[in-house]
């Protein structure tokens, strides 16, 4: 029997050169006259370690890895094929502690199947969520949501459960499912995971979606920037539609979904979900004032779900194991599993999803290793370009969206960014100004003007001009912004600029305080 | 006044022989007439589609290169926009452009995660090696240089772009020796 390497085809993980390995092991098995089966996995989410590359043997997966091209001829002299000794020799992929601390709900199939072949899907759990959601009427579906406790990970935490209720409950001739595949936060990358690594969960709990809501027609809003992923949940879709998962009968049960990728074009703003909408409309994505609510006039005034990537693909999970299941890990309001990315200066960068509860510190540390560059780390940024900056002292902070709500931070769509000592966190601030006036959609006055004088202030700070005169400015600035703007883009730039400003004041005065040195 | 301007400029532009003066050679009329062909078939393909206008953007993207505005006017029509409306979105997206990108477009990242790694010196290096800015391109029409704001590499960072090739942890060696590469087999 022919044995089993699987070598990551995540873009992350090729982006390290997996597709020269995958290359290289299959020229040196047919030299070698060796029989072998290539699987390209997603990715474990170890991402230090890319390209990981494992192999079945009798007592389970066996990892190696970084590895590169020039290490396979050596990993074969080492009988890797049968767990063999050498110095990328990681163990059993499953002991691994980074791996093995994790809860795996979401995930739990990326990394370990072949992502776009649809029978590895049903072997491992698939579509048991829709086959238990055909057996129910809508109500149950979205009761299961309900009481799962599902918020939304793509970034403001509302309820699911609810938003699908006000769906089912509005009547239309059309109703629309759209997951925003937009990932526009820096820092993130777990949807891009599951679309690239087990695109099949999200076209099942779009289904379900369907299912519950009584909508017949789906829309994946995808970035431009994930070639990838659309590759992959194309194939994903076209073996569903195959295979009678999708269609206009699914599985023979007289209800249809219908599923298509759309491609956006390089816009922060579009993942906004009324931006979205408006672009998917073919027009300029400019943010629309609510009410109404999408829910009841979203995509071409039907009502629509916008349910972010983690959320929609959460779903099928909750589906299978019942809405308590899910509810059962997590603390406080926030129930479930997150899966947190973990980026920026780490050692162990990567892709942990565990119960809401872990502490900023457990995750930079215990899963992190501490900052890549072996400095102290002195700031994280959590939850995207909107997302506060916190120091050291704010590091016990339970991952849980009331806690951080409680300091002013926003756990949005789970990303962890460290910077070492080395960082200029008014340099962050600038930036932070600077994006938003790259963004803007140029609805609102506030975002539009203030984000551009923001950067000018931010300019004149960073230069130690007046900053008597200049961080009240930029503290009045801010204020306009949060009171005054229509969306969260300009609304939530105060975030990482005035915890900046608040935790970091040192670094907005170095010039001044050097000049009265 | 301003549709005379407009289908005057639309007129000069699908007019073979009038375009310019690089016009005169066949490779560049070929290259109208499949400029043409391509969003004759990207709006024969597409235009039924509900929001159609994305959807026809990328596909003349996808095969010309950029969207010349000489194609503005058909797919207007087809979509029955007007001309302003499709300019309007063209112009929103960081995505789509209007001129001709050169051979090779390097998207360099440009966001948080990896400015913690050090991008910051990586862009101006990149810079400094190709002698353009972001939005320009170099005039032997080799590389194009545009920033994103993350390519979900973050866990590699620093990282970018080239072409579809995606690269993470590019170091300034890492990245004079890709471009040599590339440079060598044009
Ligand atoms: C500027 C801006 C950008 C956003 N980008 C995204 C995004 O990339 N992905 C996402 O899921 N939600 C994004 N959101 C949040 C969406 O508006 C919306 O809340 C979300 O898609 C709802 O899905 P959920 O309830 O499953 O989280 C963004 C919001 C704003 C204001
Ligand atoms: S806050 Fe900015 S992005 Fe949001 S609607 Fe206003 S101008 Fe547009
Ligand atoms: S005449 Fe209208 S723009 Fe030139
Ligand atoms: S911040 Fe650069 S890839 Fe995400």
């Amino acid at each position: 029997m022919s044995i089993t390497v699987y070598v990551p085809n995540d873009s992350c993980a090729v982006a390290m050169g997996a597709d020269q390995v995958a290359a290289a092991i299959s020229e040196q098995a047919r030299n070698r006259g060796l029989e072998i089966d290539i699987v390209r996995n997603g990715s474990r989410g170890l991402y230090w370690l890319e390209p990981m590359i494992e192999v079945a043997t009798p007592a389970g997966r066996v990892a190696y890895g970084p590895v590169q091209k020039n290490d396979v001829e050596g990993l074969f002299e080492a009988d890797f094929l049968n767990g063999g000794a050498h110095a990328l020799h990681l163990g059993l992929t499953e002991e691994m502690d980074y791996f093995k601390r994790q809860q795996r709900l979401t995930f739990a199939r990326v990394g370990i199947t072949d992502p776009i072949s649809l029978d590895d899907y049903i072997k491992h759990d698939g579509y048991r969520g829709l086959k238990n959601a055909l057996a129910m009427n809508s109500a149950d579906i979205v009761k299961h949501v309900t009481d799962s406790g599902l918020r939304g990970r793509g970034g403001a935490a509302f309820p699911t459960g609810i938003k699908w209720n006000t769906v089912l409950n509005t009547p239309a001739d059309q109703k629309y499912i759209i997951c925003n595949a937009d990932e526009g936060d820096s820092g993130t990358f777990s949807d891009r995971m599951i679309m690239e690594g087990d695109p099949f969960v999200l076209v099942e709990g779009m289904t379900i979606a369907g299912l519950g809501v009584g909508a017949t027609q789906g829309y994946i809003y995808l970035r431009v920037e994930y070639p990838h992923a659309e590759k992959m949940l194309n194939a994903a879709i076209a073996a569903a539609y195959e295979a009678g998962y999708l269609g206009d009968n699914i599985l023979g049960s007289g209800h249809a979904f219908h599923l298509e990728v759309r491609i956006g074009a390089g816009a922060y703003v579009c993942g906004e979900e009324t931006s979205l909408m408006e672009s998917l409309e073919g027009k300029r994505g400019l943010v629309r004032f609510k009410p109404p609510l999408p829910a009841i006039s979203g995509l071409f005034g039907k009502p629509t779900v916008v349910n972010n990537v983690i959320s929609l693909a959460s779903v099928p999970i909750i589906l299978d194991k019942g809405g308590d299941y899910y509810r059962d890990f997590g603390m406080g309001r926030s129930r479930g599993t997150l899966p947190i990315q973990l980026s920026g200066n780490i050692k162990r960068p990567g892709l942990v999803e565990s119960a809401f509860g872990l502490t900023l510190r457990e995750l930079l540390y215990d899963f992190g290793g501490g900052s890549a560059s072996g400095r102290p780390i002195r700031a994280v940024q959590v939850g995207g370009p909107l997302g506060s900056y916190m120091p050291e002292s704010q590091f016990d902070t339970p991952l849980d969206y009331e806690a951080f709500s409680a300091i002013w931070a926003v756990l949005g769509h789970g990303g962890i960014v460290a910077f070492d000592d080395t960082v200029n966190i008014a340099e962050m601030a600038r930036y932070s100004m600077e994006f938003c006036a790259i963004e803007s959609c140029g609805k609102c006055t506030p975002c539009r003007i203030g984000s551009t004088r923001g950067t000018e202030v931010m300019d004149a700070i960073i230069k130690g001009d007046n900053l008597n005169k200049n961080i009240p400015l930029l503290r009045d600035l801010c204020d306009t912004l949060l009171n005054g703007s229509l969306c969260a883009l300009g609304g939530m730039t105060p975030y990482p600029v005035l915890s900046a400003l608040n935790h970091f004041p040192e670094d907005f005065g170095a010039q001044d305080k050097a000049n009265a040195a | 006044m301003c549709f005379l301007h407009a289908y005057l400029k639309y007129a000069i532009l699908r007019h073979p022989y009038s375009e310019t003066k690089e016009q005169h050679s066949e490779t560049n009329m070929t290259d109208l007439n499949g400029r043409q062909e391509a969003v004759r078939n990207a709006i024969a393909s597409l235009k039924d589609k509900p929001g159609a206008l994305l959807p026809i953007l990328h596909s003349v993207q996808d095969t010309i290169g950029y969207i010349p505005a000489d194609s503005i006017p058909d797919i207007a029509r087809a979509l029955n926009l007007s001309r302003a409306e499709v300019h309007g979105v063209i112009s929103f997206y960081h995505y789509f452009r209007d001129t001709p990108p050169g051979k090779h477009t390097l998207h360099v990242c440009r966001a948080e995660s990896c400015q913690a790694m050090g991008s910051k010196q990586l862009e101006s290096h990149i810079k400094n090696r190709l002698g353009i800015d972001y939005h320009e391109t170099t005039a032997d029409g080799k590389f194009s240089l545009e920033p994103v704001y993350c390519l979900g590499l973050c866990a590699r960072s620093p990282s970018l772009q080239i072409d579809d090739a995606v690269y993470g942890r590019v170091t300034e060696e890492r990245f004079d020796a890709i471009v040599n590469e590339l440079e060598a087999s044009l």
